[in-house]
């Protein structure tokens, strides 16, 4: 084969990079950023708008205090217990030879597909007699294991078994081992796992709710529901924000400058299991009792329902309209918060650096704000500036896409890193222009993780309770917001059936995120 | 007539000067290695050429094509020229044809027996056009990647460390298939390399960069044996350097009087010796020195020796052939092969 020269004689026009695209993304990512700073800037208006005097008056309270040690209680309680329980699953499912490792693995993540309002409906329809500190620890750490487990089981995965050996030819003995090397690695991943549980405590409603265990997120909504938008409300919310941040700083703390990472090169390779010998069998009590609790617990009690009911519980017309409902809010959510934290997305891949994240952190913040929070914000500002939006779907998408932003912007970067910019080189020196290099290349590349993302937020919408009660037009119903009408007037029989499509509806995430958690191993 | 011509061109990021005042010239159908260590602005330079990156000042002109006129510049997807990255950039998501053709028109007459020749060329199995970029092995991507470049009939190619993320013993064989393929197409190459041994053996002139400037250039020959400046001479390979007193004819140094074209020179100077210069005998003739420590590399040794003159000592190391190698401790007598290279004065 001759190669000649492809000897163009028509001059090429020369132009100046611009980078039309590099600022258009910063601009709209700012002006993201700006609005994502809203809840965070109501908090400060109403500070300072009710005066230091009023807040006071309403912050000294003795129910304040009663919520405070309530919030604490539940904190101090479930954390403990759940870091216990997520590290002793982990390691019996990624590091010993229990049989059915890998099956059990899939259960202990399971529990992430039902709703913790609809665990605690589960209990409290089976023992309706439980209330209280106890039974709010005990829904708490079942419906949130799985936040812990994850992490800690992917990074229990992660560790370099050389230096287990290492520790071992030093003369440490297993236990010492598990000890002074593996435990210590596992810090970042348990800090932020209980992070993640931490602030599910402070933001849940639901649960809470039902089992009527009283933290500051119920009294917000009960102090909103019977008084409307008070200052009182608005106070209550400023401590849970102050709440939130002090457990991020907490964790910040705790966490330490620590980088646990690989010296040295190469992928490591796998950690061998550890031999249980008699302990075989009986080690698989742990993961099943828990199964059996947190799963088994919401089967046995919703079967139990839809049987006694018959096929009259799914003739409900509500059930089906509610259905449509949710699905159009959580596709509508999904497409929303995809488009609105893409800009974002491109940036921090494309153009890393201090500026971006700066707009990221802000991007990210409200992901840790109770959706109380975001809701209350969002009354006080369409209520006060903009009434038309008032109780409107547009409030309600824009707290989601507030809400969930962080989930978003999590599946895009990682969709946009599937492209290095090398590939989109690559199709330049081939000859594609750069839309067609979009087209060709990038897009069918992010797909997936645009995919990942837009189910991800759709899933979250689809079982949102809290902003959806404070924040939707009059008579919308949701399948969250069904169940909840209809557990309040304790009709639990009719409730199943919107239990059941919400856990449905909920699988498909935790299979993503235990395939991520597996995936994020092997790259 | 020069093909390319790259006229005091400059980019900076921030403060720093990844590129200043740059200049050079290539012939067609020459290969030219860009050779230095990493953050020296080579690959910066590359991405000029190849129109990713516009340069602050400078030209660029290709085949009397105006392609960068400081800022403004001619599109990538426009420019005649191939390239190709460290680990190939293989798009994942087609396979090896989808790949290859990705730059020929859809509708291209013979696409399929293109595509085969193609493949022959970079001395593939065209069996492997079903297969996906994974399937393959890093030598054999970094063909298809070079392949699929060459699908363009490019009249210039950019080879950015294409060997380098490959293992030692395929990375010899790759550069070879590469060189003979890109001699076969005529097709002037520029490849950028910190590896100064693949520099060596794959250009036909070599361009050492440092601090974002063209330290020197010339043929690989006259940059290994006559550097211009002491940088040079240590990153194209070991130098021994020695303080010498220039004479009317040579040079006299620790090692005695040294052959060395002084060019008028008078007074001191420093001269560069290569380690495979040094012969060592156990009876001269030569200067004494004694041996201090010896490392066995196969083929070669080097040896670590000590001269004693007057009042200094004098170490350096030598590289011999490994048959028959001195002893640590002994006492041997130095002679040089060929002449000492007298640097220019600075």
């Amino acid at each position: 084969m001759t190669v000649s020269l492809s000897l163009d004689t028509s001059a090429l026009p020369l132009t100046r990079q611009r980078n039309l695209a590099g600022r258009a993304m910063l601009l709209l990512a700012s002006g993201v950023a700006l609005c994502a700073l809203l809840p965070l800037g109501f908090i400060v208006w109403i500070a300072i708008e009710t005066g230091w005097q009023t807040a006071l008056a309403l912050i000294w309270r003795p129910r304040v205090g009663e919520l405070l040690v309530n919030t604490l209680l539940l904190e101090f309680c479930t954390l403990p217990p759940a870091i216990g329980l997520a590290v002793a699953l982990a390691w019996l499912t990624e590091r010993s030879d229990m049989p059915g490792a890998k099956f059990l693995s899939w259960l202990a993540v399971a529990p992430l597909a039902v709703p913790a309002f609809v665990q605690s409906y589960a209990w409290i329809s089976l023992f309706p007699r439980f209330h209280g500190l106890p039974a709010a620890t005990l829904v708490s750490v079942l419906a949130y294991l799985p936040f812990l487990y994850l992490p800690v089981a992917a990074q229990m995965r992660r560790l370099d078994p050389e230096l287990e050996h290492a520790a071992a030819s030093l003369g440490q003995s297993p236990a010492r081992v598990f000890l002074r090397v593996v435990l210590p690695q596992l810090r970042l991943a348990v800090c932020g796992g209980s992070l993640l549980v931490g602030l599910h405590l402070l933001a849940e409603y639901g649960l809470y709710a039902m089992i009527r265990f009283d933290t500051f997120t119920t009294a917000i909504i009960d102090q909103f529901q019977s008084s409307y938008n008070g200052p009182a409300a608005n106070m209550l919310a400023g401590v849970l924000v102050l709440s939130c941040i002090g457990l991020i700083g907490l964790e910040w703390l705790l966490r330490g400058g620590a980088r646990y990472a690989r010296i040295g090169s190469g992928a490591p390779r796998p950690a061998p299991r550890r031999q249980l010998g008699t302990w075989r069998w009986p080690a698989m009590a742990l993961p099943i009792t828990l199964a059996v609790l947190s799963l088994g617990v919401p089967a046995l009690t919703l079967s139990g329902w839809l049987l006694a009911d018959g096929d009259s519980v799914w003739q409900q017309g509500a059930l089906a309209a509610s259905l449509a409902t949710t699905l159009g809010y959580a596709a509508a959510g999904a497409f929303a918060a995809v488009a609105v934290a893409l800009p974002m997305a491109w940036l921090s891949v494309r153009a890393p650096g201090r500026a971006t994240r700066f707009l990221e952190s802000c991007h990210s913040y409200p992901g840790a704000l109770p959706g109380v929070v975001v809701a209350l914000a969002l009354v006080t500002v369409t209520v006060r500036i903009a009434l038309p939006l008032y109780q409107t779907v547009a409030t309600v998408i824009l707290a989601y896409v507030l809400m969930f932003l962080p989930r978003a912007l999590v599946g895009l970067r990682a969709g946009i890193a599937q492209v290095p910019v090398e590939l989109e080189r690559a199709a330049a020196s081939l000859g594609r222009n750069p839309a067609r290099t979009l087209l060709a290349v990038t897009l069918p590349l992010a797909a997936p993780g645009v995919a990942a993302a837009m189910a991800l937020v759709a899933m979250g919408v689809a079982t949102e309770l809290t902003a959806t009660l404070l924040l939707a037009p009059n008579g919308t119903q949701t399948l969250a917001t069904e169940f909840w009408a209809l557990t309040s007037e304790l009709d639990y029989a009719k409730a199943a059936p919107y239990a059941v499509l919400m856990i449905l509806l909920s699988l498909p995430m935790t299979a993503l995120l235990h395939a991520q958690a597996r995936r994020s191993l092997n790259a | 007539m020069t093909q390319l011509v790259i006229s005091n061109v400059s980019k900076r990021y921030g403060a720093t000067a990844a590129l200043d005042g740059v200049s050079l010239a290539v012939e067609p159908g020459s290969r030219v290695a860009i050779v230095g260590p990493s953050g020296s602005g080579k690959t910066t330079l590359l991405r000029v050429i190849a129109g990713f990156e516009a340069p602050d000042a400078g030209t660029v002109m290709l085949d009397g094509q105006l392609l960068a006129d400081g800022p403004a510049i001619a599109p990538a997807h426009r420019r005649p020229i191939g390239y190709v990255t460290q680990d190939g950039a293989l798009f994942p998501h087609l396979d090896i044809a989808g790949n290859l053709g990705f730059g020929l028109a859809r509708d291209e007459p013979d696409r399929a027996r293109r595509l085969r020749e193609l493949m022959e060329l970079v001395e593939l199995d065209p069996a492997m056009l079903t297969r996906k970029p994974h399937q393959l092995s890093g030598g054999q991507q970094q063909r298809v990647a070079l392949a699929r470049a060459l699908a363009r009939k490019p009249a210039l190619m950019l080879l950015d460390e294409p060997f380098s993320a490959l293992d030692t013993g395929l990375r010899e064989s790759v550069r070879q298939a590469v060189a003979r393929v890109l001699a076969k197409a005529g097709i002037t190459t520029i490849l950028v390399t910190h590896d100064q041994g693949e520099a060596l053996s794959f250009a036909d002139q070599l361009a050492v960069m440092r601090e974002g400037r063209l330290a020197q250039t010339g043929g690989p020959y006259e940059l290994y044996w006559r550097p211009t400046d002491i940088e040079t001479a240590q990153f194209l390979g070991n130098a021994v350097l020695f303080e010498a007193r220039i004479e009317a004819v040579g040079v006299s140094c620790a090692l005695g009087r040294l052959a060395a074209e002084t060019g008028g020179r008078s007074g001191r100077g420093t001269i560069m010796l290569r380690p495979e210069q040094f012969q060592l005998s156990a009876s001269g003739p030569g200067v004494e020195a004694r041996v201090e420590d010896l490392a066995f590399r196969g083929a070669q040794c080097s040896v670590n020796l000590l001269i004693r003159n007057r009042e200094t000592e004098i170490r350096f190391t030598a590289q011999v052939s490994s048959i028959e190698p001195p002893e640590i401790g002994d006492t041997v007598f130095v002679s040089i092969r060929g002449s000492a290279f007298l640097l220019p004065a600075v």
